[in-house]
């Protein structure tokens, strides 16, 4: 039994290790439509400022591609990230740490903690009260909404505090080296993620419940375990993604996060992971979410599309990227 | 199947009590305050709910918010089978809400319709709008003075749905024959997030911009983020719409990249409410169309517009 869940990955490596370049090839095509569209897309400000953007839904996605590996689904990652925004700026106002640097710092923890804790009741909802993932999450997906629009009685949460502003867009807007922290970021997460996928056992756990739950489950796998701690691991790549969102405009309102779980997903997918489970691709995931970005950067700076069929181009841009990719991984 | 009966049984003592009582009841049916804007129609009918309530003893003034479309109309029908003397409803979506509105109509309540109405206007006694095409005309008469030697500018629309382009055309309009050159417009969904991404863009795109219309004040905040980042000082200035209290704080404290704001303002539930209940109580004929003015809100008048408390 054992065997069967190790044997599948073995047999498929060599189109698994074509699959997996195939997402960067798709990126690679289209930055080439974006060079021939605009030559101002090779700048380094364009560049960076696409990098950036695409933090949010690429740290998310990360995330989003442990859960969905082990079998599951989470919709509620946008209003997670609203519900975690909002609970962070009201903390920052709270004034609760005179020094800026350390209340800022202890936001950061507060989120990541809030994140966890979201993830978590997320998990043991699906394991423990065996409810389909799709099911809990839409639930939790309203119940955080609600929760911010709540606490925001309607309008926007803003940070207060001029100079607690100033200090923290740094992080959106601050660079080390050249290289915006908002990047640092993307790749810190992916390598985290694709280290624990990849080189840890319990990454291995992760692909054999997502590839045969029965199988695992005989194999001595604590299956509710497993899954549980992707949603816990999801909740904490989204408190990262609202660490690095509350700076760029230093509010969170009901519109934040709308429709990011999508988004999420698409970029996982399109990564090459699979819906089902069982195969998941960290890098690929990276790799989606800055295919996602570029489209949407590629439509507004070339003149050649209508504003009103930006969506159109868009979505048949991310259907043939993903038949270039699929043709490429079968072909070799 | 007997708590059924009792609780029926509850609702007609109820619904009795309150006949014999004769008071009167104004429903205002809402959308779930899902952006800057329709949170302040939230917060503004529900202070003039207890307005009204104070004002009228004996009037009871309910207010009901709704996720979206569909789910208002389900709202609707349970308001009317309430009993209600009077309905104040600003619909998700027009279109989808006609029919159910006019249900309620023929009830005999008195209907006020706020914002949005589609081709059918003979679902409403009284409508109490703001005016759309006066938020893009107000707007290009200000550019117009602003640059009268013209110059290049860009537009962030909200989202494609009549009412934006209501605003844009007469934008368009009103800006048409000067030199004031529209060199790029896109979508930004009325949603800060978005008009960021849009804003930043366009700065890559074009290496000159001299100010930008930005349809509304929720946008601009992402506007103005994008461009402090980019470190341009190209852009003069910056013209929104609403009336949200930050911009208006902007205008009021002469601010120079943001020097006017256009009003649009979520206090149009307000009056639409005020207007029923004068029909209702004091029997003041009040039927008709009411269009409130698309006010320029400048550094002068500024705090005629401000709300302190309101989230919008």
């Amino acid at each position: 039994m054992t065997q069967a869940v190790h044997e599948a990955p073995v047999a498929a490596t060599r189109r698994l290790n074509l699959g997996a370049v195939a997402p960067f090839l798709a990126l690679a095509l289209v930055c080439g439509l974006g060079a021939a569209a605009n030559a101002r897309f090779l700048s380094f400000d364009n560049l960076t400022n696409v990098l950036a953007r695409s933090t949010f839904i690429a740290t998310i996605a990360v995330g989003q591609t442990l859960v969905i590996t082990a079998g599951g689904l989470d919709l509620s990652v946008g209003a997670m990230a609203a519900f975690i925004a909002g609970l962070e700026i009201l903390f920052l106002n709270s004034g609760l740490i005179e020094n800026t640097t350390l209340l800022i710092v202890s936001a950061m923890a507060l989120s990541l903690a809030v994140g966890a804790l979201c993830g978590l009741f997320n998990g043991v909802t699906t394991t423990l009260g065996k409810i389909e993932p799709f099911i809990v999450t839409l639930g939790t997906m309203g119940i955080f909404r609600s929760l911010l629009t709540w606490l925001a009685q309607g309008g926007s949460i803003t940070i207060r505090s001029n100079d607690v502003r100033a200090a923290y867009r740094q992080v959106y807007f601050g660079d080390l080296f050249g290289a915006p922290y908002p990047v640092l970021v993307i790749f810190g997460v992916a390598i985290v993620g694709a280290f624990i996928l990849y080189s840890t056992a319990y990454g291995r756990h992760v692909r054999a419940v997502g590839s045969n739950e029965d199988v695992a489950r005989y194999s001595g796998i604590n299956v509710a375990r497993v899954r549980t701690i992707t949603y816990v691991l999801q909740g904490l790549c989204v408190a990262i993604a609202v660490v690095v969102y509350v700076p760029r405009l230093s509010s969170a309102s009901a519109a934040t996060g709308l429709g990011w779980e999508l988004v999420a997903i698409t970029a996982v997918v399109v990564g090459g992971t699979r819906l089902k489970g069982g195969v998941g691709r960290v890098w690929g995931t990276i790799a989606g979410a800055l295919i996602l970005e570029v489209i949407g950067n590629i439509m507004l700076l070339s003149n050649v599309v209508s504003e009103y069929l930006i969506g159109a181009v868009q979505g048949a841009i991310i259907i043939i990227a993903m038949l270039a990719q699929r043709g490429l991984a079968r072909n070799r | 199947m007997k708590r059924i009966l009792v609780g029926l049984a509850v609702i007609g003592l109820m619904v009795g009590a309150a006949q014999a009582q004769q008071t009167k009841t104004i429903a205002v049916s809402v959308p779930t305050a899902d952006h800057g804007w329709t949170g302040g129609v939230v917060f503004h009918a529900m202070e003039e709910a207890k307005a009204l309530e104070k004002r009228y003893p004996g009037l009871k003034v309910i207010v009901k918010t709704s996720p979206d479309p569909a789910a208002q109309a389900n709202a609707l029908e349970d308001l009317s089978t309430q009993g209600i003397d009077a309905l104040v409803v600003l619909p998700h979506d027009p279109n989808v809400l006609t029919d159910p509105i006019r249900k309620v109509k023929n009830k005999g309540t008195f209907v006020t319709v706020v914002d949005r109405i589609a081709d059918d206007r003979s679902i409403y006694d009284l409508y109490v709008g703001g005016d759309n095409p006066g938020l893009g005309a107000q707007a290009a008469e200000f550019f117009k003075k602003a640059m009268p030697n013209g110059g290049d500018i860009v537009v962030i629309r909200g989202l494609p749905i009549p009412i934006d382009k209501m605003r844009v055309d007469a934008f368009n309009e009103g800006v048409k024959g000067t030199k004031i050159n529209v060199i790029d417009s896109q979508f930004g969904n009325w949603s800060r997030d978005d008009a960021f991404k849009v804003m930043q863009d366009f700065l890559t795109k074009h290496p000159k911009i001299d100010a930008a219309w930005v349809q509304d004040d929720d946008m601009a905040i992402g506007v103005f983020e994008a461009i402090a980042q980019a470190k341009r000082s190209d852009i003069k200035f910056v013209i929104a719409g609403a009336g949200a209290k930050d911009m208006v704080k902007r205008v009021m404290d002469g601010d120079p990249k943001m020097p006017v704001d256009v009003l649009y303002s979520p206090t149009m539930v307000a009056a639409a409410m005020d207007l029923t209940a004068l029909g209702l109580e004091d029997k003041i004929p009040v039927r008709g169309d009411y269009i409130l003015k698309a006010s320029l809100i400048t550094k002068d008048n500024a705090k005629d517009f401000y709300f302190k408390d309101s989230p919008f």
